[in-house]
């Protein structure tokens, strides 16, 4: 497996791109808080907050087709909202039997359903372009200045760098019980699932322990190279006048949303 | 690499309210802040690369799955398996550094609900899955084992109920739907979580017995009894989610619920009363055993912290 295997930046020349990390993380945090405290059936509001994205990727040169698959991602969630369709008091607009019950799909039920999946197809648009615009270790970088625990964004950093080297060693367990489970192409192999399980957990036994030794292995390999606790950062980050206007202009931008979203809601 | 299992539990920005995500975002970094700490102090320098490539492997062991029937595949969540191996508080720091890094590089989660999911997926597997274990943790092989699978199957379904509450609580999903049916969705997958964390703590026990040590060690008797709260509050919860298809009389007598709360994103139980339930004395004792619950867990975290720490025999 390559080391950019997990990778989510894609690398372009924007506006976006050069943006600070800072500006960046703190401007997609406001952006999915705006979604959040946007009242439900704003649809000019969600509507213009769609726009910032698109134009956001416009500029970044990321095709609208790319965050859009993307963000395919929360669809299986949305089966937990389907609820409010018929649990929010309104008018009636279909009704049909179910159990000798009467089941009533509201008005203000599709309304309020409509607003949360928006709601969260603009939010995870937002977090996908921050990804796809940053390098993760920027990313990193970044949150460090905005006074996350040093200690917790270090672990992750240390994550994303040993990520592809697990699931090397994970993809060569599965290929070794591939490779000991033969079995005709319409026969399911191996056993009872009890059995499957037991095998599948003894993988992962061995992976933990692998896994064990070689944090201890880095880490002594890390205090030779003179660790002493603290991880160093050689590329310091200056916020430049391009970031100012940016973050100003973002702002303005997601304020302009809120404004349009609380005084012109058609519901 | 779509975990559909998973996903349910990861909860995407957008579903939860401002007050619940605020709320849960409170809890979870006076958590992180003490177990910071408590790592810290256990194991010094060495608790970056340590916990660091420790969650690389629960992201990686999320990757060995195993055939259960027509097509689809059961796979290991890792949460009590972290709990049990690492001790509950570094067990916290790495799967928050787990649902961190997938909500940042592959948009699994949300960001604004991190909170959420930390609880979900680090805090309660901790407190059910350690606290639960810990209480077997001196006995017999076949007890430690026996205890392991409970504890996994227990905190998959606390975390599932807890994430029905939440959603249930925003507004987004009906209690009376949503409890039942997560219950019922992660009563399988939490059959397919307590067999693989068996199996794999099993191997652990017969390969590498020393490192089972450090786990046990860095969590007290406290544990125990977070563990048998939070278990406690899902077999009480679990009965009363289970008269369903009674529940359905809501629909036809639509006792007015929600409509305040739609407007209202800063009303976290209307009345102190669960809306679904009407304005009846139940409600509200449910409604106040939650807050109540709620407090004493964090409460009982703070005073932990207040506590000096034992000297912690170095092996």
């Amino acid at each position: 497996m390559q080391t950019t295997a997990f990778d989510r930046y894609e690398q372009r020349h924007s506006p976006i791109h050069r943006l600070d990390p800072r500006v960046k993380t703190v401007v997609t945090g406001l952006f999915i808080l705006g979604n959040i405290l946007l009242p439900d059936g704003a649809w000019l509001a969600f509507a213009a907050a769609w726009g910032l994205v698109w134009i956001s990727s416009r500029l970044a040169r990321l095709p609208v087709s790319f965050i859009l698959k993307r963000s395919f991602i929360v669809l299986p969630f949305t089966l937990a909202a389907i609820t409010v369709l018929f649990s929010t008091q309104g008018t009636a607009v279909y009704t049909f039997p179910l159990f000798s019950h009467t089941i009533a799909i509201t008005n203000e039920g599709i309304v309020r359903f409509t607003s949360i999946i928006i709601r969260s197809w603009l939010s995870v648009q937002g977090a996908i372009l921050l990804t796809a615009t940053t390098r993760f270790p920027d990313l990193m970088h970044a949150l460090r200045h905005l006074r996350a625990p040093r200690l917790l964004v270090a672990i992750i950093s240390f994550m994303y760098r040993y990520l592809f080297v697990l699931a090397d060693e994970a993809a060569r367990l599965l290929r070794a019980r591939e490779a000991r489970s033969a079995a005709a192409a319409a026969n399911q192999g191996g056993g009872s699932i009890l059995w499957r399980a037991k095998v599948a957990g003894g993988m992962v036994g061995q992976l933990f322990i692998r896994s064990f030794e070689r944090s201890e292995r880095v880490y002594n390999a890390m205090l030779a190279r003179g660790y002493r606790g603290q991880l160093m950062t050689m590329n310091p980050h200056d916020l430049t006048r391009q970031d100012w206007a940016g973050l100003g202009a973002a702002i303005f931008l997601l304020a302009l949303i809120q404004i349009i979203g609380h005084l012109i809601a058609i519901a | 690499m779509s975990i559909a299992s998973m996903q349910l539990l990861h909860i995407p920005d957008g579903f939860l309210s401002l007050a619940i995500s605020v709320l849960t975002w409170v809890i979870t970094v006076v958590v992180l802040l003490v177990a910071i700490r408590k790592s810290e102090g256990s194991f010094d320098e060495r608790l970056v690369p340590l916990a660091g490539v420790m969650a690389a492997f629960i992201f990686a062991g999320q990757m060995i799955n195993f055939p259960v029937a027509g097509g689809t595949s059961g796979h290991l969540i890792g949460a009590t398996l972290a709990a049990i191996v690492l001790g509950p508080w570094l067990a916290i720091l790495v799967m928050t550094a787990v649902i961190a890094l997938q909500a940042l590089l592959f948009q699994d989660g949300g960001l604004l609900v991190m909170g959420a999911n930390i609880i979900v997926m680090g805090i309660i597997p901790a407190l059910v899955g350690f606290g639960l274990y810990r209480i077997a943790a001196n006995q017999s092989r076949r007890l430690k084992l026996g205890t392991a699978a409970l504890a996994a199957w227990l905190s998959v379904m606390a975390a599932a109920l807890v994430t029905a509450l939440l959603l249930g609580f925003s507004g987004t999903s009906s209690f009376r739907i949503a409890v039942p049916a997560m219950l019922g969705i992660h009563a399988l997958i939490g059959i397919g979580e307590a067999l693989i964390t068996t199996a794999a703590l099993s191997f652990i026990i017969s390969a590498r017995p020393q490192l089972l040590q450090n786990g046990a060690s860095t969590g007290g008797r406290g544990w125990i009894v977070g563990g048998i709260l939070v278990t406690l509050l899902v077999i009480l919860i679990s009965p009363f989610a289970s008269g369903f298809p009674d529940g359905l009389e809501w629909v036809a007598e639509k006792n007015g619920f929600l409509d305040t709360a739609i407007n209202a994103p800063f009303e976290i139980l209307p009345d102190y009363s669960i809306p679904v339930l009407g304005t009846t004395s139940f409600s509200t004792i449910l409604a106040g055993l939650i807050g109540a619950v709620g407090t004493a867990v964090v409460v009982w975290l703070l005073a932990r912290r207040l506590r000096p720490t034992p000297p912690t025999p170095s092996d």
